[in-house]
Order: structure tokens, then C-alpha cells, then sequence
């Protein structure tokens, strides 16, 4: 097996120097006849290539992004990462080091944590962001719980224009510690009325900017109006490109803000692994889940960083702990950090100005096409457009001509009545032979 | 030292002594500054046109002003993160024995298969009938997890380990209420030497925790577990093998006192990788238990993850599974069921963990290192990662105390700090002293029922040859921490790129992100 570095000859002078006569005297605390005689039924080892072949078999049989006019969003987005990215995380000193627990020599690590919650801070426009949770879902969940320490209080308002997949995460976690959860019905004009649900018994309204339709939400009279009952606004994004180009969620006064950073430095990967950003107002601290990274000296003086604040976590506080999460999305993190630092400023300006005219272009587009409609007012790189056949048909019809064109509302909101509703994202990778592409096979379809 | 805007890159003020340079640097040890400190708003390291006039559509919500956001050209940001990468210890800089965690050989096959397009460039929903050969390998992955544990159901979603555990305990949950006992089964017993997570997790879905105690041979008695049975316990977290690395003897009674109780049985999976071939939590009357990807089937955790944490779980909690999962339909298509509404007949799923279907990437990594392996390489790995971890402890026995040398220990050997006495040497000043020799320290003052703990788990990517040089080390260590060798040890590491830091000022004084430094600070300093 070209993984195990022992030879028959180590184990044997190894288990005599042990003192043992064979290796399941090491197991003796296995109750009798629980040990296994010999291997599971399994396939035995392989080599590489056989490997590389079995693998490389389901790989084949599944469409690839880049090979095809691709739209599809809905949480997750199709963008091109330099080359210098992929190559950086796979160095061996980051793809092959664990949480920095002994800070002198993971400095690497831990001062890219640090880039890292700088950029999302100012990204976001707040004060303050973590290092990182697994992904803006469960970060959601995870700000929803941090409100209710805030402000003592149980009950979280959910905008209808949540990502239904950060809504059930959100119901998951409150049914079970029994937190009440009002979850507004999707609406596709952002028309909801959010404002008649807070009260003083709410701990937090939580809403979507682009929201899953795809539109650019007003947060700050309900930041205005959260406030003055003593709830927290959380602001969550799915496309953090946006931010390169719409009000950032803290110049609107949200208290959480937390979103997924798929975006930018991470492939598709079928849904994970991503990374969730999380930011909040620096008062909110010591009541943030997660890691933090912060600044500190060593003992001549020089600058440094560790992981701090640690009396807020699990493996302190145990069941008080602010969270049970003991990891980051480290390696999503620098993915993240390194093509954010490629971008800066004007590159993620300019980034966000190209998905977006990319997404105006395919909207006149598709506009035109007999039967569609888009229903957006303003929206950033995905809109929603009407159909005049259920969406989930379209789409397969779409993918049969090589076309993978949206995400169907019905497979995000079974049995909402929105089956003729498509979600289309477009980014930069789009080209106006795909745009035309996905026109011509749609009015084909329709 | 001074960035090219004529900031100072140091927060302190730095000795001479350590100012050999000009620069500041030491040969291959480079100070390296932020990316704010040496960026520029206007720098990008991306070429993207400029697209032709459009009308917007952003309406009233188009920013305005500055974000703030240092750019840096290519070679620029290259050079910087290499150089971070250089401040970094890994599994490939040499042996990194942090138990509880484990590190092991991060084959690179994984890494070659997680990037094939197929998997890596395929959206999470993007129609069905386009990807599956990812759903594939996604049932694929559940049956290896299913046959080596012997449980019949998995739940892939959960993220992490501690995600994982929330799983599980989910489950349980949702199956207590099922029983209509939801107001009254409402304690969950973690025993003291448990992982700080589980704790946490009985808490964040609204259980109370009762401390089970640890016995002085630092494993969980029956009679412990028994004498706090009642109607109202809903559970024991239990890890096993535990987390002084002994397997727990009684784990078979435990379980069926949990089951007469009409309690359930958590296993913290954490440990898995010790006994992968060799014993399956199903015949131990395991009910969850989750499976740290990282740490058992070697996929990367870079600098804290991404972890990817699958639960299994028993037949009674089968049904609970939370969404999405994988349905093999009546002629073997393969369906992917994502809300509860779609769940066939049986299945009462208890929600949704995270959105989409969990960490794809390291599904992959795990089956590549599984089909590497093969059943009798996986079982090969857990004796030798067994035996790699004795051969320490045989090594080192005499001269480091053994808390609990009544058991052999599994794939991780515990010492304490009583060896230690009377020297002056804490047990985090032998770590920083390990970092000398070119070490990454064990994990130090965990498990907590021990004092000044020293977790070493060597796993089996070890050569006999590693281990001998180690436990050579760890000798010279120890006998220069006996003697009156104390400075070498209080004052560690030496030969860090960077030496002690202050934690407690972090702590009391929060950095969590750089600031542009005022002009008269910088003059005053």
C-alpha cells in the first residue's frame, strides 16, 4: 500500500519492542467478538491509475460549468478564478496545516485570517467580521442564534426572499431549541410587508439583498424599525460580488451581516466546500460564533497573530460556548483572501460592473423572446423571469440542447406555485454567443 | 521596519538583537507585511475589460465611495503568499503529531480527482439529468461509510465534525419526539473528558448536559452511566475510542443501558480513524455517529478546513435523515431528495442542515483515499496507526508519565505533566521547545481531566525511521527539562520565524482587523 511507510520487518521489531506478540493485543479493550477477523467487504487497494479511472468515469458523466451556455445560480455562481489561486492554496504549507493552534509557526495561517476578516469588514461596511464559518447558510443560522443572545429574545423573522435552503437551515436549528421562527412567504416583487412583524418580542428580521428572485432589497427602514424595538437587522448576501457594486449592508445599519463568499477564489463543487462571511458591529463581539484571529506581540516586540477571544468557545465555555464550532473554512479562506487581493478595489469594481451588464444584456435578451418576462425592478447578476410553461420542463428541455439555463423556483420552493418561474444568473464568464445561445434554445423550447 | 508608504509593519517595538538586518529579515525568514501595507486601491492583479454602456439596473441601491480594498499585481500577490506559506508548519514540513486531531498524509491523487471538472466545476442545482455521475459518487461514499461502520443509513450534509454531531443529536431528538417523550427526555450525559463540542452541541439544540465523571483509569464505568438513568436522559455523547486514547471496555453495556433506558447511544466519531477495518460501531450498539472526514479519510483541512462531517446512524434513526439524500429508485436511477415534501414513504426527515448537499470536494478526496486503500489498506492503516502510537509510548514511558497505563492506547498516546515537576518546564514550554527541534507540537492541556496534558498522535503516514528520530528527541527534551536546561524552555521557540506571542493582550485588547494608522500615531511612535 504505497501510503503505509511500515515494512512487515518494522511492525514486527516494532510490536516486540512494544511488547506485544501481535497487533490485536493492542485492541484488547475490543469487547470479545466485536473485533473483525479480517477485511469488510470492500474492494481492495488500487493504484493510481485504476483510480484515476474509476473516478475519472463519474466525473465524465457529469456536465461541467465551463463546457456548456451556463446560468444557473441560486446561491451558488459560476465565475473564473485565476490559476494563481489554485496554485497558492495547494502549497504544501497551507493545504497540509491544521487550525493554528501553536501560533509560531502558523503565522502564514493566521496572517491571512487576518487579510482575510480585514477585507470582509470593509467589503461588508462593518466593523468587525470572524474567520470564517462553513458557508453563508449555516452562518445564517448561526446569526440568527447570536441574536437571540443579544437581545434575549427567541423570535426571528425570515424575509420570503431568504434562499429557501437558508430558511430551512434557520427552521432546522430554531424547531429543535424550540426558538420560533416566522418565515414570510416568497414573494417574487419584494412587496413583503416586513415591517408590520416587528415588535418587541422580535430578536432579529433577517433579509436577502440581492434577494433569491434576484432583486436589491431597502434595508434600511427595517434596520430603522428593528431598532427601535430592540431587534437586530441580519443582512444576507449569496453573490458577494454584489458588493462591489451596491450599498454595502453596514452603510444601511444592519447589526450581523453574513453571506457566502463562493464567489470569489472557489469552484462550484456541487455545493461545498464554500465559505461563509460574517461581519457584525464591534459591540456584538464577544457574543460572535466561530474564530477570530486578532494582533498581538511576541515576546521581542514584533508583530504577530494568534486566535483569540477563546473563552467564548466550546472548548472552554462547553455547553455555555457561543457556538459548537471548533473550524473554519481555512483553505476556502485563502482561496477567498488571494483572489481577493488580485482584485482589490478597482478589480472587483470593475468584476461586479461586468456581471452586471452581462445580466442587463441577457435580461433585454431573453426580454425578447416570446412569452418570457422579467419581473425584476433592479437587480445585480440574477433575475427572475416568467414563463409560459412550468420552469422544471423548460430547464430540462434547455439541457438537452446544451443550454443549462436557471434554476426552476420549483426546485427551491416545492409546492409554492411558482412553477413558471426560472432564476437565471450571469456572470463574466458569459459570452454574447452563450447569451444568444440560450435565447435561440429557449424560444425553441417554449 | 517601515512599509513603501512609510509605515511601520511591526505593532511594537523590536529588540536590537533581533535587528541583525536592515531589513529586518533573516535570510529565508522574511517579515512580511499586510497586504494593506503594501497594496494599492488602484493595483489589481486581474485583467477584466471594461464592458461597453449599459443602462443599469442597480436603481438607488449603487455604491458610492471607496470600499477600502488593497490590490496587488500578480508577481506581487504570488510572492506574498509564498512567503506566508514559508511561516507555515504542514503534514508535508514533517511529522505533526497534534492528537485528537490527526494529521496525516494528504495524498495528492485526492486533490487530482477534486479538481476533475466533472466534479469541481458541476452546480449544485443545475438539472439532475446533467450530473449523475455526482450522485454516484455521492451513494458511493454513503455505502463505504455504511459497510466500514456497519450502520444502515447515512447523512452526508453536515460540514464539520461538530456540524456532524449536531446531526446526529438532531436525529435523536427527532426521534424522541416522535415518541411523544419531546417535554420530558431532555438531558444529554457528555462525559468530563469529552470534546469540548459535544457539550456545546447538546446545548445548541436545547438540551441540558450532566457531566458523566471519569474513572481513574480514564474511561466511562457502566454503573457510572447507569446511576444517572432516568426518564429524563435523551442520550450519552460518548467518544470512542475516548479522548485519552483508550477504547472504552464497557461500550457494549453502556449501549444497552442507554437502550433500556429508551435513551440513545451518540458516538463521537472523532477517533474513527483507530479502529477503520478493525471494529464497526454498529455491532458496538452505536445509534449516530459522525465521521471527520479530515481526520479519518485524509482529506486536507488547510489551516482550520474545510471538514466534512457524515453521520451514521442506526435503524431506528434511519428514518429521521435529515434533507437532501440520495433515493435509488425502483430500476436503480438515482434521485436526489431536497425537501421534505419529496421524502418517499418512511422517511421523516428532521430538516435541512446546510444549503445544497454538502461538501462535494471532499467527498471526493475521502472515496479517492478509500479506493487507495481498499478494505485492507484502510485496515492496515488503523493497525498501524495503532502500533505507531505505542511504539512512542514504549518509548518514552520512562521518562514522560502515562496517566493511564492500564490500557494500551490506540491510535494517540496521553502523557501528563507529572513527569515535570519541580523542573520549572510547563507542559506549553516542552511544545515550544519541540518547535526547535522542527516539530509541530502534540495538542497540549486537552483532554482537561488530565493536567498539563500531551496528546501525541503519530498516525500511520509514519516510518519507523520518523518515529525513532522523534522519540530521540523527545528524550533529549525531556531529560534537558529534568536537568537545569530551563531557559531553553521558558523562553521558546528560538527558531520560530516569530517567538512567543502574547495571547493575553489579544485577548484584552482586540486586533481583529488592520486600520489605516493615523498620521501623528506613526510620528509618536
Amino acid at each position: 500500500m504505497r501510503y503505509l511507510p511500515l515494512t512487515d520487518t518494522d511492525r514486527e521489531d516494532m510490536l516486540a519492542r512494544v511488547g506485544v506478540s501481535d497487533i490485536d493485543a493492542l485492541f484488547s479493550d475490543v469487547p470479545a467478538g466485536k473485533l473483525l477477523k479480517g477485511p469488510v467487504d470492500l474492494p481492495r487497494a488500487r493504484g493510481e491509475i485504476e483510480v484515476e479511472r474509476i473516478l475519472g468515469k463519474m466525473a465524465g458523466r457529469n456536465t461541467a460549468a465551463s463546457a456548456v451556455p451556463f446560468f444557473v445560480g441560486a446561491g451558488a455562481y459560476k465565475h473564473h478564478v485565476p490559476a494563481t489561486v489554485d496554485h497558492l492554496i495547494q502549497r504544501s504549507e497551507f493545504l497540509t496545516s491544521y487550525t493554528p493552534y501553536q501560533p509560531e509557526i502558523a503565522q502564514g495561517t493566521l496572517q491571512y485570517l487576518f487579510e482575510f476578516q480585514t477585507q470582509v469588514a470593509a467589503l461588508t461596511g462593518m466593523e468587525v467580521a470572524n474567520a470564517s464559518m462553513y458557508d453563508g447558510s449555516t452562518g445564517t443560522g448561526e446569526a440568527v442564534l447570536m441574536a437571540h443572545r443579544v437581545t434575549r429574545r427567541r423570535k426571528a423573522v425570515l424575509s420570503g426572499g431568504l434562499h429557501p435552503h437558508y430558511t430551512d437551515v434557520v427552521k432546522t436549528l430554531s424547531e429543535m431549541a424550540n426558538d420560533e421562527v416566522v418565515a414570510l412567504k416568497a414573494d417574487v416583487s419584494a412587496n413583503e410587508d416586513i415591517l408590520s412583524q416587528i415588535d418587541d418580542s422580535v430578536s432579529c428580521i433577517v433579509v436577502q439583498s440581492p434577494d433569491v428572485f434576484g432583486n436589491l432589497r431597502d434595508l434600511k427602514p427595517i434596520a430603522e424599525k428593528a431598532h427601535a424595538h430592540g431587534a437586530l437587522l441580519i443582512a444576507v448576501f449569496t453573490e458577494v460580488i454584489s458588493l462591489g457594486a451596491v450599498v454595502p449592508p453596514g452603510a444601511e445599519d444592519a447589526d450581523i451581516v453574513v453571506g457566502e463568499g463562493q464567489s470569489i477564489g472557489n469552484a462550484l463543487n456541487f455545493g461545498g466546500p464554500y465559505v461563509g462571511l460574517f461581519a457584525a458591529k464591534s459591540k456584538y463581539i464577544r457574543q460572535m460564533p466561530g474564530r477570530l484571529c486578532g494582533e498581538t506581540v511576541d515576546s521581542t516586540g514584533q508583530r504577530g497573530f494568534v486566535l483569540t477571544l477563546s473563552t467564548r468557545e466550546q472548548h472552554i465555555r462547553r455547553d455555555k460556548a457561543t457556538s459548537n464550532i471548533c473550524t473554519n473554512s481555512g483553505l476556502c479562506v485563502l482561496a477567498f483572501t488571494i483572489h481577493m487581493t488580485l482584485l482589490g478595489q478597482s478589480g472587483l469594481t470593475r468584476l461586479a460592473e461586468v456581471n452586471h451588464a452581462n445580466a442587463v444584456k441577457l435580461a433585454d435578451l431573453l426580454a425578447g423572446v416570446k412569452g418570457v418576462s422579467v419581473l425584476n425592478e433592479s437587480f445585480f447578476n440574477e433575475f427572475t423571469v416568467k414563463l409560459p410553461k412550468p420552469a422544471a420542463e423548460v430547464v430540462e428541455a434547455l439541457a438537452e440542447k446544451g443550454v443549462l439555463g436557471g434554476v426552476p423556483v420549483s426546485r427551491l420552493m416545492p409546492g409554492a406555485g411558482l412553477d413558471d418561474l426560472l432564476l437565471v444568473a450571469s456572470t463574466e464568464v458569459n459570452t454574447d454567443d452563450d447569451r444568444a445561445a440560450f435565447a435561440k434554445a429557449l424560444a425553441e423550447v417554449l | 521596519m517601515l512599509n513603501r508608504q512609510g509605515r511601520p509593519t511591526q505593532a511594537g517595538e523590536a529588540s536590537h538583537e533581533e535587528h541583525l538586518t536592515f531589513t529586518g529579515n533573516k535570510a529565508l525568514q522574511q517579515i512580511e507585511p499586510l497586504i494593506f501595507e503594501i497594496g494599492h486601491h488602484e493595483t489589481t492583479g486581474v485583467d477584466i475589460e471594461k464592458p461597453a454602456p449599459f443602462k443599469s439596473r442597480l436603481g438607488k441601491h449603487a455604491r458610492q465611495g471607496e470600499i477600502g480594498l488593497p490590490g496587488l499585481s500578480e508577481p506581487e500577490a504570488m510572492r506574498h503568499y509564498v512567503r506566508l506559506s514559508q511561516k507555515n508548519y504542514g503534514i508535508d514540513t514533517g511529522l505533526f503529531p497534534l492528537g485528537s486531531c490527526t494529521m496525516k498524509h494528504n495524498a495528492r491523487l485526492n486533490e487530482k480527482m477534486a479538481r476533475l471538472p466533472g466534479f469541481s466545476d458541476v452546480h449544485p442545482l443545475q438539472p439532475l439529468s446533467t450530473v449523475p455521475g455526482a450522485l454516484e459518487l455521492m451513494l458511493e461514499l454513503a455505502n463505504y461509510l455504511m459497510t466500514l461502520t456497519g450502520m444502515p443509513a447515512v447523512a452526508l450534509s453536515p460540514k464539520a465534525g461538530a456540524h456532524g454531531e449536531a446531526c446526529g443529536m438532531m436525529a435523536i431528538k427527532a426521534a424522541i419526539e416522535a415518541k411523544g417523550e419531546g417535554a420530558t427526555r431532555n438531558v444529554v450525559l457528555v462525559p468530563e473528558s469529552a470534546h469540548g463540542t459535544n457539550p456545546a452541541t447538546a446545548a445548541l439544540i436545547g438540551f441540558s448536559v450532566k457531566a458523566v465523571p471519569a474513572r481513574p483509569d480514564g474511561t466511562v464505568a457502566v454503573e457510572d452511566v447507569k446511576a444517572l438513568l432516568g426518564p429524563d436522559i435523551a442520550a450519552i455523547m460518548l467518544t470512542n475510542p475516548n479522548t485519552c486514547g483508550i477504547f472504552e471496555p464497557q461500550i457494549v453495556e453502556i449501549a444497552a443501558a442507554m437502550h433500556e433506558a429508551g435513551a440513545y447511544f451518540y458516538c463521537d466519531g472523532a477517533n474513527f480513524n483507530a479502529i477503520v477495518g478493525k471494529a464497526r460501531p454498529g455491532d458496538l450498539g452505536v445509534d449516530a455517529m459522525h465521521i471527520n472526514l479530515h481526520k479519518t479519510f485524509s482529506t486536507p483541512h488547510g489551516g482550520g478546513g474545510p471538514g466534512a462531517g457524515p453521520v451514521v446512524l442506526s435503524e431506528r434513526l434511519a428514518p429521521f435523515a435529515p434533507v437532501p439524500f440520495i433515493h435509488v429508485e425502483d430500476g436503480g436511477k438515482l434521485h436526489l431528495i431536497e425537501s421534505r415534501e419529496e421524502a418517499p414513504e418512511g422517511n421523516k426527515p428532521f430538516g435541512r442542515m446546510t444549503a445544497f448537499h454538502g461538501q462535494m470536494g471532499m467527498y471526493v478526496r475521502a472515496l479517492a483515499y478509500m479506493l487507495s486503500h481498499g478494505s485492507d489498506g484502510m485496515r492496515q492503516a488503523s493497525e498501524d496507526a495503532v502500533l505507531n502510537a505505542n511504539y512512542i509510548r514504549a518509548g518514552l514511558a520512562d521518562l514522560m508519565s502515562l496517566p493511564f497505563p492500564d490500557h494500551p492506547s490506540m491510535h494517540e498516546v496521553l502523557f501528563d505533566d507529572e513527569w515535570l515537576k519541580g523542573s520549572g518546564v510547563s507542559t506549553l514550554d516542552f511544545a515550544k521547545a519541540m518547535i526547535d527541534e522542527g516539530y509541530h507540537p502534540m495538542t497540549v492541556y486537552f483532554p482537561l481531566v488530565v493536567h498539563g496534558a500531551m496528546l501525541i498522535e503519530p498516525t500511520e503516514s509514519e516510518s519507523k525511521a520518523s518515529l525513532d528520530l522523534f522519540i530521540a528527541t523527545l528524550r533529549d527534551l525531556a531529560m534537558a527539562a529534568k536537568g537545569n536546561d530551563k531557559e531553553r524552555f521558558t523562553s521558546a521557540p528560538h527558531h520560530a520565524p516569530i517567538r512567543r506571542l502574547d495571547e493575553t493582550r489579544a485577548a484584552r485588547q482586540p486586533v481583529l482587523k488592520w486600520e489605516k494608522p493615523a498620521p501623528a500615531k506613526v510620528a509618536a511612535e
